[in-house]
């Protein structure tokens, strides 16, 4: 694996908010066809890593390369024409439109200026039945409806355009069984369509289960980044708490 | 019950049906109220203020507040009566005008967005600056316009029609297209509606919101041009406090003062309320005294009502 140029490398990152440090020289590198689990505890700097790759946020120090080219990533829109696409912790909807309008946000299909509206609620529709989301209309404020439902349109989004880096920030935290299943059936298919995706989630069951490799954050450092199943999940659960990397033999030889 | 809640979901039947209860009432207080002339009357008091809902209304589902409108207005309107004055023809003193306002509306969307200054204060600041910059201009005095085509414009009618209607007619015909058909309106409600989420997305906020503020501006600048056909002259210290007015109306319609929702037309049926408050208090012979305290109490009634309509919801 480490021989192929990684589809996205993030070097030295660091990133403040006034006078807290939420990054302190942090790494992440993704590759063609993984899904790479970023874990630690609440506050650790997840979320902030991500949206500086997403263009939310613009890191004070590093650099990002996509396929080995340095990438200037300074507004979602530069995110998107790498083809990265995120799913945020807080969703990212406008409560006052509905799925169809939220799914094109930004994007919106038009002829001259004029919004193409049934060609944009065809496609949104296809977008969430693959998901097999059901919400009550597609016409539907998107505040009236359940937090899943609305993490569903968010998902949905996502995976609808062109994507070939998926950043999920807790995809799964407001879903049901069912439609958990569907996510997760989702990050296999498109892990198969050779996609990299960065997930982040509390759940080590679900990181065990499905993520190829994990990075552990600790106060805005790297702990640790290594395969997954190098570990236990307990040894997982131990090092998000201790901040400190565990030697295994298999992660030495 | 059912019948009413069902109502409250209806934000344009609604509106109307009030504004057809005010007509009712009236024409039983008043024999005069539904004659012809008065109507001419009242389509003429309502136009300006219609047309200045109109921009007021995208900059409100935006989020946003235009206090400068009665401001640019004066402003415009003595740039048009200024050059006609120095002997510029009234055609190119018009255009002039019309983008004097809008000029003034993209310096706001300038203020607010680069200098991050809220819509409120950037604009109570542009109130003050264009009603001095008209009165610099002007030292003060009104000029006369007795151009034919500002007298046609605030004098005749058209198939029985006053023409300061045509102009409202085309105002909201255009920014409702603009509002609920284009990629341009979208953004504005998305941006109205979460405007952190609307940047998340890659919506160009910034670049939207100085349209916006423009185009509250021109529109400003277009109420200018009635104003003068209505009054063949150009006194600097027009239209002021129309800009309450204006948001009364667009409150009144019941578009929310938070933003991201509203249907534009509620705004025009609002302008008509107000105008039929004023109207119908001046057929009565009711001191225009009383006139102010009625619309303030009107304005509270429905946003409280608005209140209700959410919490139905
Ligand atoms: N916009 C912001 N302004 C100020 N501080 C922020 C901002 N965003 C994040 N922080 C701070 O940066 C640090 C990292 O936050 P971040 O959201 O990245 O954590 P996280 O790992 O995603 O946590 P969680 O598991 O709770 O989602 C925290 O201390 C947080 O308070
Ligand atoms: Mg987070």
């Amino acid at each position: 694996m480490a021989t192929t140029t990684p589809l996205v490398e993030m070097h030295h990152i660091s990133k403040h908010f006034g006078g807290i440090q939420a990054l302190s020289d942090a790494h992440l590198d993704l590759y063609l066809g993984e899904v790479l689990g970023v874990l630690g505890h609440n506050g650790a700097g997840k979320s902030t890593l991500i949206k500086i790759l997403a263009g939310a946020e613009t890191a004070n120090e590093g650099s990002i390369f996509i396929d080995g080219h340095e990438a200037h990533i300074s507004d979602p829109n530069d995110a998107r024409r790498h083809g990265i696409e995120t799913i945020y912790q807080e969703l990212a909807l406008c409560g006052n439109l509905h799925a169809p309008a939220n799914v094109f946000m930004g994007r919106e299909l038009h002829k001259w200026g004029f919004l193409r509206k049934r060609a944009m609620k065809d496609e949104a529709d296809k977008a969430l039945s693959r998901l097999n989301i059901r919400i009550p209309s597609l016409d539907a404020e998107v505040q009236s409806m359940s937090g899943g439902q609305r993490q569903c349109i968010s998902i949905g989004r996502a995976v609808h355009f062109d994507t070939k880096i998926l950043i999920m920030d807790e995809p799964t935290a407001a879903l049901g069984m069912e439609e958990s299943k569907k996510v997760m059936d989702l990050i296999v298919e498109l892990k198969r369509q050779g996609l990299g995706i960065i997930w982040i989630s509390h759940d080590i069951h679900e990181v065990y289960n499905f993520t190829d490799r994990i990075t552990i954050l600790n106060g805005g450092r790297n702990v640790i980044t290594a395969p997954t199943r190098d570990f236990t999940q307990d040894q997982i659960v131990s090092m998000i708490i201790s901040g400190r990397p565990i030697k295994t033999v298999a992660a030495e030889g | 019950m059912i019948k009413f809640e069902w109502l409250k979901t209806q934000p344009l039947l609604w509106i109307i049906l009030v504004a057809a209860l005010m007509m009712l009432v009236l024409s039983f207080a008043s024999p005069y109220f539904m004659t012809l002339g008065n109507m001419t009357n009242l389509t003429k008091q309502v136009s300006i203020v219609a047309i200045l809902a109109a921009g007021q209304a995208i900059v409100i589902i935006s989020g946003g507040i235009d206090l400068s409108v009665g401001s640019v207005l004066a402003l415009s309107a003595v740039t048009i009566g200024w050059l006609i004055e120095q002997g510029i023809d009234p055609k190119i003193a018009t255009v002039a005008g019309l983008a004097m306002g809008t000029f003034m509306g993209w310096i706001n969307g300038m203020v607010i967005t680069r200098g991050k200054i809220p819509p409120f204060i950037a604009t109570l600041g542009m109130l003050g600056i264009a009603r001095g910059m008209a009165l610099v201009i002007t030292k003060g005095v009104s000029y006369q316009v007795l151009e034919p085509m500002f007298l046609y414009i605030g004098n005749s009618k058209v198939l029985g029609l006053p023409i300061p209607l045509y102009f409202v007619v085309v105002v909201f015909g255009v920014v409702m297209v603009m509002m609920h058909m284009t990629v341009f309106g979208r953004h504005v409600y998305a941006i109205g509606g979460d405007e952190r989420v609307a940047r998340l997305e890659g919506i160009p906020v910034d670049r939207q919101k100085v349209k916006i503020y423009a185009l509250s501006g021109f529109l400003a600048a277009v109420a200018a041009v009635v104003m003068v056909g209505r009054l063949a002259a150009t006194p600097p210290s027009v239209a002021q406090g129309t800009e309450l007015q204006a948001i009364a109306a667009v409150i009144i319609g019941g578009i929310s003062f938070v933003g991201g929702r509203g249907l534009v037309i509620t705004a025009l049926v609002g302008a008509f309320i107000m105008a039929m408050i004023t109207n119908g208090l001046n057929i009565l012979g009711i001191s225009s005294f009383y006139q102010q305290v009625l619309i303030g109490i009107v304005i509270i009634v429905a946003v409280w009502l608005d209140n209700l309509k959410s919490s139905a919801q």
